[in-house]
């Protein structure tokens, strides 16, 4: 089954990887959450478990668009307006929605912002 | 050697891979560069053959042109030490396979090694599953990958991880000793079957591609059992993939929706299959110890066998659920064993048994909630019918099961609200 892993954070500058950009942390903290986010990625691309991953830029270059009565609406900036924005995703494929899971609690952000996982829907079926 | 067609190309070295493959692992013992060479002779004969013409012993050739490969990968790879020693193996041993005839015990032996190899418990499920298709089924990274809709360079990496862990743990090539035989075969019959799966529940648009994979695993599994003939299971899961298959034609409409068993058009169904199938499963369960792969493929015999839905003979697929229950219990086998049971004595005595099922459990649960939707239908709890599909429809990662889900709903919608008396009959659910 496949999974988006989505990212959302709230870092000091908009750079990758975003949780290197937060106050608090120290050099060494820095230096072991690189460590551990590389480790991740080096076990699920070997494992064939990543299919995609992409950071994203900075939500001030967003659009948001809308259809309405007037016709297309475009406003500039990020369609939610929390404190977190999606600063990137992956894509995973996984035998267990528990390995899911436990790829995005590896994932540094997790410390920061959130990280949410969820199914992809597939074009498979059982007839019931 | 006549062939008609790019179709005939592919089959041929399909059938020859772990023929080939088998040959070269006898002979070099290295499974991983086997593999890569058997897959850049295929590569080269799917080049070569349709322009130059089939040679007179494709076997022959295909080993010769792998092992070539073989030494040109060690020449590259490896110490001088390692790659004389080759030369002077290689040789003599080509001539024997090109005078050796096409058929014999020696290469269905390979192939079998090759299936315990693939299958081994070391590897997770889609690296079996991938290395299985590559390895014996003959496919390209490339075909495997679109299958399986992930990018190429995700499948290569779970195939080179795949033979990397083989060698790594040392898994031998041989047929696995008696007391592990039943494991180990056990193993390969549920990656046969996962197989087949990921291509019978494909249902439309980009997913025909994998039709393939249920094409695969049926072509497979019949190798399997002209190679353990004698073996219940074996035979079993042939006739179950067969059974189901033969379903296939009628299994969606035109619009690409489900349509469940009771439903179907059975004149769509694949009579030739089903006569195989269940000549294959009553021979088995005349013969052999009952197992879990015959049980199901004699439920599906069942199925199969009833011209009409109504006519289905639900009593012997409940004792054949109670049989299942008994030997390989879990929680698929019994919802199924509870629809089973309301199709025979009512719709209540199955909601009963539903009752006892854990609708949350994150896999299958939402279809204990879907059976339960189906079940309240036929019993009339229309609002409760409705609100169980509804919660099994937002429950599924399915996108034709969700698109069902949601139109039973609304059918209830319409003939409750619309048409208080135009009754539509339910149909009722299946496994």
């Amino acid at each position: 089954m496949k999974y988006l892993v989505l990212i959302y954070s709230n870092p000091t500058t908009w750079a990758h990887p975003s949780f290197l950009h937060h106050e608090g942390s120290t050099e060494d903290e820095r230096k072991a959450m690189l460590a551990q986010f590389e480790d991740l990625m080096g076990e699920i691309a070997e494992s064939g478990e990543l299919v995609d991953g992409q950071p994203l830029a900075a939500p001030a270059l967003a659009k948001t668009i809308r259809a309405r009565a007037a016709g297309l609406e475009t406003v500039d900036g990020p369609f939610a307006e929390s404190k977190e924005q999606l600063a990137g995703f992956f894509v995973i494929d996984c035998e267990t929605p528990e390995r899911a899971a436990e790829i995005a609690g590896r994932l540094p952000d997790t410390r920061f912002g959130a990280v949410e996982v969820r199914p992809i829907m597939s074009g498979s079926g059982m007839e019931m | 050697m006549a062939v008609g067609g790019a179709h005939d190309f592919t089959a041929l070295l399909r059938e020859l891979t772990p023929q080939v493959l088998g040959v070269l692992v006898q002979r070099h013992g290295d499974f991983a560069s086997s593999e890569d060479a058997v897959q850049e002779a295929l590569l080269a004969a799917s080049v070569q053959w349709p322009s130059e013409g089939v040679p007179s012993n494709p076997r022959g050739w295909l080993v010769t042109v792998a092992s070539r490969r073989l030494m040109d990968h060690w020449r590259r790879e490896s110490t001088r030490r390692k790659y004389e020693t080759t030369l002077a193996t290689l040789t003599p041993a080509d001539e024997h396979v090109q005078s050796e005839p096409d058929t014999g015990g020696a290469q269905g032996d390979d192939t079998l090694k090759l299936l315990f190899l693939c299958c081994h418990p070391a590897l997770s499920p889609a690296s079996q599953v991938a290395l299985t298709l590559r390895a014996i089924g003959g496919l390209s990274t490339a075909e495997i990958a679109r299958a399986f809709m992930v990018p190429e360079a995700t499948m290569t990496r779970r195939i080179s991880r795949a033979k990397q862990r083989i060698e790594s743990t040392a898994v031998p090539f041989g047929l696995p000793a008696p007391s592990e035989w039943d494991t180990r075969l056990d193993a390969v019959l549920r990656v046969l079957y996962l197989i087949f799966n990921e291509g019978y529940t494909a249902s439309h648009g980009a997913e025909l591609q994998r039709r393939d994979l249920a094409t695969e695993a049926i072509r497979l599994t019949t190798e399997l059992h002209r190679l353990l003939p004698e073996d219940g299971e074996v035979t079993g899961l042939l006739a179950l993939v067969l059974l189901v298959d033969a379903r296939h034609p009628a299994r969606t409409g035109a619009d690409g929706m489900l349509v469940p068993l009771a439903d179907q058009d059975r004149r769509q169904w694949k009579q030739e299959s089903i006569r195989d199938g269940i000549a294959l499963i009553t021979h088995a369960l005349s013969t052999a110890v009952v197992g879990p792969y015959q049980l199901q493929a004699a439920i599906a015999a069942v199925h199969d066998e009833a011209t009409r839905a109504e006519d289905t003979d639900w009593a012997q697929i409940v004792a054949l659920y109670e049989l299942l229950q008994r030997i390989e219990p879990g929680p698929v086998v019994s919802l199924n064993h509870a629809i089973a049971v309301a199709m025979a004595t009512g719709p209540r005595a199955g909601l009963a048994l539903l009752s006892e099922l854990d609708e949350d459990e994150q896999g299958t649960g939402y279809r204990i909630t879907a059976a339960r939707a189906h079940l309240l239908e036929l019993d009339g709890a229309l609002d409760a019918a409705r609100e169980a599909y509804e919660t099994a429809a937002a429950r599924t990662t399915s996108i034709p099961e969700n698109r069902y889900l949601e139109m039973r709903a609304r059918r209830i919608d319409s003939t409750s609200s619309a048409h208080p008396h135009d009754k539509v009959t339910p149909a009722p659910p299946c496994p």
